[in-house]
């Protein structure tokens, strides 16, 4: 039973979503619509199961007093202080107002430590594209080749600096038009290449997993 | 508060470029800092814009209409997910993930072949030969475009195909369709770059010109 039941769970609610697809009337319609409510209330619960998980962990290496148990308590702290500000500004606002709204201290953390934090944690990654651009822009073949011309036109058209080399010259942007007509052309077809493959590939993973063939996510093997 | 908010904002930006010389406490601290905060985000995000507002306000609705007992079966398979903390009865959470598993099969399996499979395949049967309408002379640059298109959808189809041997026509094709999948790589990769870039001059710009004031 612990198999068969989640295969069967798994099965109905595919084919649910599937055939309202084709049948958006009674009762496949209002069964996708129940189920859409259902799928977002227990992907709240999956989010909150992370943050339980994170906690849990977090405390097993402070009870065992691990290197990083410091970092362990601050996760921690952290984490329970921007629960309870937001319980706070959620619970104690108006019918009409939000956590979210401006001026409310959980705006201040997500304006001011959310938000930095996750764009320099990004920004960061320009240093290490930097390095990781040194590596493979090397010209070993012709394919490596194709990727280098590609890549340093795309970024060449985005900065004045070719621009205004080529200015003693031309005042026609060239590199920015060749950048352009990159993006507009090999790059559409290789992107719908991919996207046309990326689908087929998904729906033969999707009907494996409706049909019951694919049953790794219920701890089975394909 | 608006002060002390750049303060904090400048020394956690400052504590995460910190590890570009290399891993020390400063840096750990403001990613544990973020860790738990985004953490928090989420989870209040996701408590009242799916508990509360889905399921709260359907069961309990405040506005007379009737109550949506349906919403119980979605909290209920919500509530067996947090099983999985327990090991004793953990694999009770497979019931739920395999509802999400199921759903999300279902649905992106039509969104895909709708979106990704069918448009695509429309939108790469244009003209090839594009012609202005008042001159009634061929457009070049768009001409070459459009012909690109399709040998690149068609080559780069045919490097996907692995039932088949890449030997004879059949081998070169794909080899073409390799050509336009490292333009595109490249490309992107390019573009993934200069979009680093702007976040790294937002940031740069935000302490020079937010905390410093050393911009106007």
């Amino acid at each position: 039973m612990r198999r068969e039941i989640p295969l069967i769970i798994t099965t109905v609610a595919g084919l649910v979503f599937a055939v309202s697809y084709f049948i958006p009337h009674w009762p496949f319609g209002e069964a996708e619509s129940i189920f859409g409510d259902w799928v977002a209330i227990i992907q709240a619960f999956a989010i909150w199961l992370g943050a339980l998980n994170l906690v849990k962990v977090s405390l097993e290496k402070i009870y065992r007093k691990k290197e990083d148990a410091l970092y362990a308590g601050i996760i921690i702290v952290c984490l329970l202080l921007t629960i309870a500000v937001g319980f706070y500004d959620g619970f104690t606002g108006g019918p009409q107002s939000s956590f979210r709204d401006t001026g409310t201290s959980f705006d201040w953390i997500y304006r001011f430590v959310y938000t930095p934090l996750t764009s320099t944690m990004f920004a960061m990654l320009a240093f290490f594209v930097a390095s990781a651009s040194y590596r493979a822009f090397r010209a070993r073949n012709f394919e490596a080749t194709l990727l280098l011309i590609a890549g340093f036109f795309v970024m060449g058209g985005r900065v004045p600096l070719f621009h205004l080399l080529l200015k003693p010259f031309t005042d026609v942007p060239y590199f920015s038009e060749f950048a352009g007509w990159i993006m507009a052309y090999p790059l559409t077809a290789g992107m719908t290449a991919i996207m046309i493959g990326i689908a087929l590939g998904i729906m033969s993973s999707s009907l494996r997993i409706i049909l019951g063939i694919e049953r790794s996510h219920i701890g089975g093997g394909a | 508060m608006e002060l002390l908010g750049i303060w904090v904002a400048a020394l956690l930006t400052l504590g995460i470029f910190s590890f570009l010389y290399k891993d020390n406490p400063v840096y750990k601290i403001c990613e544990s800092i973020f860790i738990g905060v985004s953490a928090g985000y989420w989870a209040i995000a996701n408590f009242f814009d799916a508990l509360h507002k889905k399921f709260w306000i359907g069961v309990f609705p405040t506005d007379g209409s009737d109550p949506d007992y349906f919403l119980w079966f979605g909290a209920l398979l919500g509530v067996l997910m947090l099983m999985r903390l327990s090991s004793k009865i953990g694999w009770i959470a497979r019931w739920p993930l395999a509802f999400i598993v199921g759903a999300t099969a279902g649905l992106y399996m039509m969104l895909y072949f709708v979106s990704n499979a069918m448009n695509q395949v429309s939108s790469t049967m244009r003209d090839v030969i594009v012609v202005n309408s008042d001159t009634q002379l061929i457009i070049w640059g768009e001409t070459v475009g459009s012909i690109l298109i399709v040998i690149g959808v068609v080559s780069g189809l045919v490097y996907f195909f692995f039932s088949k041997e890449h030997k004879g026509i059949f081998g070169r094709t794909a080899r073409v369709g390799i050509w336009f999948l490292m333009i595109t790589f490249g490309a992107h990769f390019g573009y993934t770059v200069m979009s680093r870039m702007s976040l790294l001059i937002g940031r740069i710009d935000f302490l020079f010109r937010d905390w410093l004031h050393l911009l106007k």
